[in-house]
């Protein structure tokens, strides 16, 4: 009884316990909701950006180049927000939803429409006219309905790797430079044994951009379309070619395999271990390559074409694009950085540490200190022309992810090239 | 509030209850007057069961002011606040959000979405890739719970057993519970190593003349979805295998003996001793698990992306691939909000299970 007593009173001091918690707990929401508001009353602006580069770059050489903006810049900071590329997707999906966007978005160009569609980021078009920007400096812009929405800061090249050991061992003395000769290339790889097979698809539909890199970019290479008129054209002889190409590698055992659940890393690792002798793949794991495996003996070449396809090369490639978020209240001062990220020396500079080419044509990577393999690739890239019809689609993931479905199907025999190209051209066109 | 005394009070107690003394001193609280109670009654305060037995409780105060009533009332929801505050903007608001998504059009991605009623309902259930994912969840779940029941029930028996020295048993129990140490990424990534078609397993299993050339464990659509399972039961009979074991030592040992004086051999102490005793644990766990593994999303992802050819797609990967990948953020909601129905059928039952306890 006595213990039920002293409980029933010992509530008593504890009320105000109670009390005073769910003050501070209401003290506290308040307090949340009023912060964001005062953060420009000082006079000085924060910047937010949110990308995936600063990750990707040597330690601590973004943050110097963001100090060097904010030297120049007395009165705005830039806080980066950092994170790796996926999940700053998913932020950046979220944040576009809410309208909570940070005020400078790491963009890639397979999500511009969507968020431009969403009217989650701004129309840069108009600011580069309100900041009397020069548009004739930018590489590449990418556009919706006429407006620039995304600029390039950065390109990264999909050149084809070969690891030049294998392909003398199989009896090959040149890198391939046509289809036919890629294709007998990797037979007589994979007719090594020992695991090694000639080429590496990856078909992952979780991270679906095989469709673009690996399967494509043969489109590309020769020349040719998967839209016409901005709108999807899938079902033509070209594409079918390519398709008819990778069924042939696979069916001749041609390719590593797991191809259906591979992923872009899977092939990286299965060339820088000697496992695969060719594979379509970003100019920037140059270094990771070297890194894992220093012996390995490799070059960098165009993607082959058609046989006797003498026309420009189209050379499949990847950006970090940057964007200003239609909600930032600070949009002239966003774009003040997109300007200097992009201003001629701080883009040579991004694009060294970066392994990638500029997105300023005027600006010169140093290649000094670099891989003599991205000198070539720079000529690569100058011979031909970039291209990525996935850039500024609608829901281009989505379609990627439906072409890897459909290839799937192609390669376990459970429907044929003809319908499979007919079954992706429905899909996409209901997309647009 | 009283200033406390602890060691100038009638009480001994040595404990460190907040004995309050008589406290003459003490100012009524200004917020809550304590009414016409007696001082006297204060001075018996005490926590502990170690005060003289003779006193009384305190005589009820006949009534109390209006105000203090409602003020003793509302205390419980003082503690309560800061957990339903969050519980409200945690759960409450997000689960209303998405149930209002379900019924619109392109939600998120439109500023002005139009309602649609059921229509994204209808979409969803009649989509094949749904039913595929709602097919293969419900093998990956009732595979993954009856998998990890036995293997868990043999295991805790094994590590149970007076056969095992107490050294051979610590050993043996810190190597059956580390798959259950792994975060899911590291799983997912060790498995994806191992059942590559040059992994490992393939490697073990063609010494062993099990298999004839590579299988592609992850890459096959006859194989991928049973693959995955495999991973999620490796990775999830620990924590049976760690309940059970608990229950098996809780089980008194005078029940064996008597069934032991009764004649009854293992098999028949098994079934009519250990699994009765055992199956209030049991039937929690196998709910449990149940909704836990239908959530199961980070495995898939890492492993097969939900491929190849929808073949390990499950609920939790469709519902995802909706929102982030087609940004149809109404058809994603009213699968969620499918899955959240499901998931609170299981839900109901486990609790009913709890309240049968």
């Amino acid at each position: 009884m006595s213990a039920v007593s002293g409980v029933r009173k010992a509530v008593r001091p504890g009320r105000l316990f109670g009390i005073v918690t769910t003050a501070a707990v209401i003290g506290a929401l308040a307090a949340c909701g009023s912060g964001s508001g005062s953060a420009a009353s000082g006079g000085d602006v924060k910047l937010e950006f949110a990308q995936w580069w600063a990750a990707e770059l040597p330690d601590g050489a973004f943050d110097k180049i963001v100090a060097d903006f904010e030297a120049q810049n007395p009165g705005i900071t830039v806080e980066l927000v950092t994170a790796p590329y996926a999940s700053t997707k998913q932020q950046l999906v979220s944040g576009a939803a809410s309208r909570t966007l940070p005020d400078v978005v790491g963009l890639d160009g397979a999500w511009v429409n969507d968020f431009s569609q969403q009217g989650a980021i701004a129309n840069l078009s108009d600011l580069m006219k309100d900041a009397g920007y020069d548009e004739s400096q930018l590489a590449s812009q990418i556009q919706v309905d006429g407006s620039t929405y995304m600029i390039p800061v950065v390109n990264f090249v999909y050149p084809l790797f070969v690891n030049t050991d294998l392909l003398k061992e199989a009896g090959v003395n040149e890198v391939p430079s046509t289809r036919t000769e890629f294709v007998e290339a990797a037979k007589k790889i994979s007719a090594l044994g020992d695991n090694k097979k000639g080429w590496a698809l990856p078909l992952d539909t979780s991270a679906p951009n095989g469709a673009q890199n690996d399967v494509m970019s043969w489109l590309w290479a020769s020349g040719g379309s998967m839209l016409a008129d901005g709108k999807p054209n899938v079902n033509t002889p070209e594409v079918k070619s390519v398709i008819d190409m990778i069924k042939g590698l696979t069916d001749a055992d041609a390719v590593a395999p797991g191809y259906l659940t591979m992923k872009e890393q899977d092939k990286v690792e299965k060339f820088t271990t000697g496992q695969i002798g060719m594979m379509v793949d970003s100019l920037a794991h140059i270094n990771l390559i070297k890194e894992n495996a220093p012996d390995l003996n490799f070059e960098v070449a165009a993607i082959p074409a058609t046989d006797g396809y003498t026309g420009k090369r189209g050379i499949p490639y990847a950006s970090w694009g940057i964007g200003v978020a239609d909600s930032s209240e600070h949009q002239a001062e966003a774009f003040k950085f997109v300007e200097y990220l992009m201003s001629k020396d701080v883009n040579a500079q991004l694009s060294t540490l970066a392994n990638g080419f500029p997105g300023n044509t005027a600006s010169k990577p140093d290649f000094s200190d670099s891989d003599p393999k991205f000198e070539e690739a720079f000529t690569i890239y100058q011979d031909g022309t970039p291209a990525n019809e996935f850039t500024g689609l609608p829901k281009s993931e989505d379609l990627m992810r439906t072409l890897n479905e459909q290839l799937q199907a192609v390669l376990t025999g459970k429907t044929s090239v003809d319908d499979a190209l007919k079954n992706t051209q429905d899909n996409w066109a209901s997309v647009f | 509030m009283e200033p406390a005394h602890p060691t100038a009070g009638p009480s001994v107690s040595p404990s460190l209850s907040p004995s309050v003394s008589p406290a003459p001193q003490s100012a009524p609280d200004p917020a809550f007057p304590a009414g016409p109670a007696p001082t006297s009654s204060i001075s018996t305060l005490t926590l502990t069961r170690t005060a003289s037995p003779q006193e009384n409780p305190p005589p009820r105060p006949a009534r109390m002011p209006w105000a203090t009533r409602v003020a003793r009332r509302l205390v419980p929801f003082g503690y309560l606040t800061p957990t339903i505050v969050l519980l409200f903007v945690l759960m409450v608001v997000p689960i209303v959000m998405v149930i209002s998504y379900s019924f619109k059009d392109n939600v998120i991605v439109e500023r002005n979405p139009v309602l649609v009623g059921f229509a994204n309902y209808t979409q969803i259930l009649t989509d094949p890739n749904f039913r595929t994912a709602l097919k293969n969840t419900a093998i990956f779940i009732v595979g993954s719970m009856g998998a990890h029941l036995v293997l868990g029930l043999v295991f805790a028996m094994m590590l149970n057993s007076p056969l095992l020295g107490p050294l051979t048993r610590s050993v043996f129990r810190v190597l059956y519970i580390l798959p259950w140490l792994f975060t899911i990424a590291v799983v997912a990534v060790l498995w994806r190593l191992m059942l590559d078609p040059a992994g490992v397993v393939n490697y073990v299993l063609e010494a062993a003349h099990l298999i004839d050339g590579q299988v592609d464990w992850l890459a096959s659509p006859a194989t991928a979805l049973w693959a995955v399972l495999f991973i999620n039961i490796w990775s999830g009979y620990p924590f049976f295998m760690i309940s059970i074991l608990a229950g098996l030592q809780g089980i008194p040992t005078d029940l064996y003996e008597a069934a032991a004086v009764d004649g009854a051999g293992p098999w028949h102490t098994f079934w009519n001793v250990t699994i009765p005793q055992l199956r209030p644990i049991l039937l929690s766990m196998a709910v449990l698990d149940l909704i836990w593994t239908s959530q199961q999303f980070a495995l898939i992802w890492m492993t097969t992306g939900g491929g190849p050819l929808n073949s390990t797609e499950m609920l939790s990967t469709y519902v995802y691939k909706q929102a982030f990948s087609s940004y149809e953020f109404g058809l994603a909601s009213a699968a969620a909000v499918i899955v959240l129905l499901l998931t609170m059928l299981l839900a109901f039952f486990y609790v009913r299970q709890q309240r049968e306890r």
